[in-house]
């Protein structure tokens, strides 16, 4: 690694839900240009983590730096406000609102200057125009931006969500599992966009369970299990079985091997 | 330009506009528009030698229709952030007695914003139950239904309070301007604002994004306590002006005024294509159905059903209403 800076870091991160250590002591590093696979097997907490980043769970302990500067990520809107944008497992997109509405929720646009604001008066015209832009920009193809959610594919409704992430995610963007449920030339698309978040300089998490999608746009991988990070690699130093080894367990990586608890396979 | 060819080409915009209609938010909101036509030809018809169809007795079901429209206003917000308020018929009569109360001491603006603010009052204690103590609302508005039920019977020892302010009874009842009744007049008012809110104002996108789907609401960054409890504010706010205007328009606060129509407005909501159980709102078919509800009671009184039939009726109308809306809710 470079000596940039990281966009974001995180140490120490626990996590416990009752009895269930969901995420003990992780550290992780993300970096702006850089595309982080975060892997593991189902219930390693993967989503827990990324749930912590973007303030939908408070850690119990640990740190998260963004450019340096330690934050209380207490609410998702501090998440966002500080340029953290997440597409969950669940998209988070609202069936009854249309395209337009779902790109801009709760980043809506207002006229009607200060009492406007006040009220809330939604500028229509000026968010269609600038999803038309966002939307372009992307590449992503939407038959009606007026059409509702519920009436899209499940590829357009996760492009949607994705958009979304794209288009206010100016600093960091999560993904968790963003192509699951798509089609080839679908998760191709999402692929592209990944590849232009990265060029424009995002710094991009990207949770996947397709080893495919790992070699093809990341750059480092995390590896977790069990709640604890057990394998930080180059993408370009290893090969696809490595990774599949790491994740199972049947082999470790590269942090601290010391801090490896014994006999904590199932 | 030929004329068969013009012809042509409205019919196949027509078709266009129902086809983009079905794709972008399904027919399912005008279902109540041709509902109410239904009923209206169908009381025509079968009652026309009692009167249905006279301009008095339309008059006369706007004005009933009046206190369940506003109330339905109100109670699409709650039902759209999936909550839901039965409280409102207690504090419909509970505000017709503060307003009473109030206009008689200290005039007609008064009387209104007191009723206003016991019915917000109400509902913030409400939301702030159902929010902070994690009751569903259902239990805790079935709770201060009956204490708000119970804080009207002590306020007055069950008798009626008459209002003697003659600008309270212009403004919010007896009174029209021209041929038209003041009661329409706050109907299309209040329904109009209604759906201005949900349709124009950010607060009305959220309320309705809350009742889609409350953690991904959440995971965006919306205040979503902020938003059910402002949302059960509101329907109890609209039972509030609806205790006003069954005030102005009898000139009397009571203890029981407009408490039985609880169920009424909410079939009226959810024929009118609001979704009980959050994600799906219409201000104007909660309107709408709100006349229809009207029709439907001064229809069966005309057809001489006995009060008990009247309740029966209802009841099948509500359950198949609902039985509707959720088979969409499942199509969907």
């Amino acid at each position: 690694m470079t000596a940039a800076a990281a966009a974001l870091e995180v140490e120490g991160l626990c996590k416990s839900f009752r009895a269930v250590r969901a995420l003990d002591q992780v550290a992780l590093s993300l970096h702006y240009g850089r595309v982080t696979a975060l892997l593991g097997d189902n219930g390693a907490g993967k989503s827990t983590l990324v749930k912590c980043i973007s303030g939908v769970y408070a850690p119990d302990a640990g740190v998260v730096k963004v450019d340096g500067v330690v934050q209380a990520i207490a609410s998702p809107e501090t998440a966002r406000s500080l340029g953290i944008e997440t597409v969950h497992q669940t998209l988070a997109v609202i069936d009854p609102l249309d395209v337009v509405e779902n790109l801009f929720l709760n980043r809506e646009h207002t006229r009607g200057g200060r009492l406007g604001a006040w009220l809330g008066v939604l500028d229509k015209k000026r968010m269609r125009a600038e999803s038309n832009e966002i939307l372009g920009r992307l590449d992503i193809r939407i038959p009606s931006l007026r059409r509702q959610m519920s009436a899209l594919s499940g590829g357009q409704r996760q492009a949607v969500a994705i958009g979304r992430a794209a288009a206010w995610g100016q600093q960091i963007v999560l993904l968790d599992e963003p192509a699951a449920a798509l089609g080839v030339e679908q998760a191709g698309r999402v692929l592209e966009l990944i590849r232009s978040l990265r060029g424009a300089g995002v710094a991009v998490l990207l949770i996947t369970h397709n080893m495919d999608r790992v070699t093809e746009v990341c750059d480092r991988a995390v590896v977790l299990r069990q709640g604890r990070k057990t394998a930080e690699v180059n993408v370009g130093d290893v090969t696809k079985d490595d990774l599949v080894a790491y994740i199972t367990g049947a082999r470790t990586g590269d942090p601290d091997p010391e801090a490896e608890r014994a006999g904590s396979d199932p | 330009m030929n004329e068969p060819a013009a012809a042509g080409r409205l019919l196949a915009a027509t078709r266009q506009w129902l086809a983009q209609r079905r794709q972008d938010q399904g027919l399912r909101p005008y279902v109540v528009y041709a509902a109410a036509l239904l009923i209206l030809g169908l009381f025509a018809v079968i009652l026309r030698d009692d009167g249905f169809l006279t301009a008095s007795n339309l008059l006369n079901i706007g004005r009933q229709a009046a206190p369940i429209a506003v109330m339905a206003v109100g109670m699409t917000f709650a039902l759209a952030a999936a909550e839901i308020d039965l409280s409102v018929g207690a504090v419909t009569a509970l505000s017709s007695l503060v307003a009473a109360e109030a206009v008689g001491s200290y005039g007609f603006v008064a009387g209104a914003g007191a009723a206003l603010a016991v019915g917000a009052g109400i509902g913030l204690v409400n939301g702030l139950i159902a929010v902070k103590v994690r009751i569903p609302s259902f239990l805790v508005t079935l709770g201060m239904l009956g204490i708000v039920s119970g804080i009207a019977r002590n306020m007055n020892n069950l008798q009626s309070l008459p209002i003697r302010n003659d600008t309270f009874l212009a403004i919010f009842g007896a009174g029209s301007a021209g041929p038209i009744s003041s009661l329409l007049i706050w109907t299309v008012v209040v329904g109009l604002i209604g759906h201005l809110v949900l349709h124009q104002l950010r607060w009305g996108r959220h309320v309705l994004s809350v009742g889609a789907d409350r953690s991904a609401a959440a995971a965006l960054g919306i205040n979503t306590d902020r938003i059910r409890i402002t949302a059960l504010m509101t329907s109890a706010a609209a039972a509030s002006f609806a205790g006003v205007l069954l005030a102005g328009r009898l000139a009397i606060g009571r203890h029981d005024l407009g408490e039985n129509l609880l169920l009424t407005v909410i079939a009226a909501v959810v024929i009118g294509g609001t979704n009980l159980f959050g994600g799906r709102a219409s201000v104007a078919g909660a309107v709408a159905g709100s006349v229809v509800m009207a029709m439907l009671n001064n229809g069966l009184i005309l057809m001489g059903l006995r009060v008990a039939d009247q309740l029966i009726a209802r009841g099948v109308i509500i359950i198949l209403a609902v039985a509707l809306s959720m088979r969409e809710q499942k199509e969907t």
